[in-house]
């Protein structure tokens, strides 16, 4: 697994449970507590006993803990870097759901060995959507699902999900657009200023 | 091949081409894109002189409105007369009926900086224009950067700390042997004037055999703490063996600074070490010499010449300073 999806589950863990219960869950997985280098490469088995080991010290199913996970990397403020990234995915969030298409392709143009799931779009008609989402890892599915959630606040978006179970890896979501501008919505410079792309 | 004409509306052609300007044959602006009027900022352009609001650079010599009118320009590079200068390229094609024409322009290499400086956003680029992958690809490639940054500084951070320990000794702190022959050939190659001592404890196998291993340990750790104290920050201080140390001492070409420090050193080492209930009595022997002994210094030599100094201290009675330059032993205390 990239060093990237490593390092998220990592920051995710301490920036919403605290240092102390990651380094638990460390070691509990037998990693490091200083945690993963986001440009190295990574055994899977490394993410699995990690998304594991967080589960049973939490008490909380992975796929929980994983939708969390997704909720958290595009609302937290020191992930403002990724948020931005997707937010170039359209000015609204019809545009945005239309651009997962190509999320793949964006995340290869940015990181070319980033191995991100590949995701297909349909627009079921009447402000409802499904995105089909397909990976080496049924785990994707889940962090999807919190992420779309997040975007949908980003844009201002009401939106309802509901996630199917994964088969083989697949995991059907289905999205029901309530009201595209139930709220303002964050306000997105495209050429952002060093203070709002700083945090990483 | 023939092709037949496309006929488009304003509002057509703005969404095609939101930074389009079209010139009538006199070389005056007579329709503009929403962005282009957006980025020449106050003031309407339609029936401005097109060479009052941009600055020609290639091709050059196109100083005249009425050339570009008229001819295709196939490759145009412009920028804004008024601040902040703004640069532009594009092309310019004849308008087939009526004369004037047609000139497209982007901001090319420049578009990240052009967006910031004019607040455009998604909706001022045409959804063929590649603008904002560029600038996603410019954000993602600063944030990949950054990343490799922090893991070259970290990897920096270990090598250093490796390095430190392969140059050091676990137990005191102090440069091991690697560090001291580092540092000695370092100050013969560099030149100045420098003293280096080569000390042995005395009975120190006395306190290993009478309180053991852990006691000698905390021993050597007590000496080699005073040897910090006595000696200056620039000073290598090295343990290069069971109960062998050597200071490598730059800046001093004197003996008469070197035998004061030797002195305080045997002074402080014949007092006793407290480990726990233990009483542990050592001393030291000291050989040492100055580089200004020699023409020119050489690692090997300055160790060999020591170390038979450390002999003749030890054999001359222990607790004393033997220096190369008076070849005799100087009783201290």
């Amino acid at each position: 697994m990239h060093g990237l999806v490593n390092r998220a589950i990592e920051c995710f863990l301490r920036d919403t449970y605290g240092v102390q219960c990651w380094a638990r869950i460390a070691d509990a997985a037998g990693v490091d507590p200083d945690g993963f280098e986001t440009m190295l490469l990574y055994d899977d088995s490394v993410t699995l006993s990690v998304i594991a080991a967080a589960s049973r010290a939490l008490g909380k199913p992975e796929e929980d803990l994983l939708e969390d996970l997704g909720i958290y990397l595009v609302s937290h403020p020191e992930r403002a870097r990724l948020r931005r990234l997707m937010r170039f995915g359209g000015v609204g969030f019809e545009d945005f759901l239309h651009s997962l298409d190509d999320l793949r392709e964006r995340g290869r143009l940015a990181v070319p060995d980033l191995d991100l799931p590949d995701l297909e779009l349909r627009d079921e008609g009447d402000g409802r959507f499904s995105v089909t989402c397909r990976s080496r890892h049924a785990g994707f599915g889940a962090v999807l699902a919190g992420v779309l959630q997040s975007m949908a606040d980003e844009y201002g978006a009401l939106i309802m999900i509901e996630r199917g179970p994964p088969v083989d890896a697949v995991t059907r979501i289905d999205i029901s657009l309530l009201d595209r501008s139930h709220a303002a919505g964050r306000r997105f410079e495209l050429a952002g200023d060093a203070r709002e792309t700083g945090a990483q | 091949m023939t092709t037949r004409g496309v006929t488009l509306d304003g509002a057509g052609l703005g969404a095609l081409m939101p930074m389009h300007l079209g010139l009538d044959s006199a070389g005056r602006i007579c329709s503009a894109g929403s962005t282009i009027t957006k980025v020449c900022g106050e003031g309407e352009l339609i029936g401005l002189p097109f060479l009052e609001v941009f600055a020609v650079q290639r091709p050059r010599g196109l100083h005249d409105a009425q050339t570009l009118a008229q001819q295709a320009v196939p490759r145009l590079r412009l920028s804004l007369l008024a601040p902040p200068g703004t640069g532009f390229k594009g092309l310019s094609v004849p308008i087939a009926r009526g004369g004037g024409a047609l000139v497209n322009l982007s901001f090319g290499i420049g578009v990240v900086e052009a967006v910031r400086r004019h607040g455009l956003t998604e909706r001022d680029f045409a959804p063929t224009d590649l603008a904002i992958e560029m600038l996603y690809l410019t954000e993602s490639k600063t944030a990949v950067q950054d990343e490799l940054r922090n893991l070259n500084r970290r990897l920096e951070g270990a090598r250093n700390a490796a390095e430190e320990q392969a140059l050091s000794d676990p137990l005191t702190g102090l440069r091991n042997r690697r560090a001291m022959n580092r540092a000695l050939a370092r100050c013969c190659a560099d030149g100045p004037r420098f003293a280096l001592m080569q000390i042995d404890l005395d009975h120190f196998k006395r306190v290993n055999d009478s309180h053991g291993h852990a006691a000698g340990d905390a021993v050597l750790e007590a000496v080699a703490r005073i040897l910090l104290e006595e000696t200056r920050r620039g000073d290598i201080v090295a343990r290069i063996g069971g109960d062998e140390f050597v200071i490598i001492m730059p800046g001093i070409g004197e003996y008469a600074p070197l035998h004061r420090i030797a002195e305080r050193l045997i002074m402080r080492l014949d007092t006793p070490i407290h480990v726990g209930e233990a009483e542990c009595c050592v001393s030291a022997s000291i050989g040492a010499i100055l580089s200004s002994d020699y023409a020119a210094p050489e690692p090997d030599r300055i160790l060999r010449d020591a170390d038979m100094l450390l002999y003749d201290a030890k054999h001359a009675g222990r607790g004393r300073i033997v220096t190369l330059e008076q070849g005799s032993e100087r009783r201290t205390g």
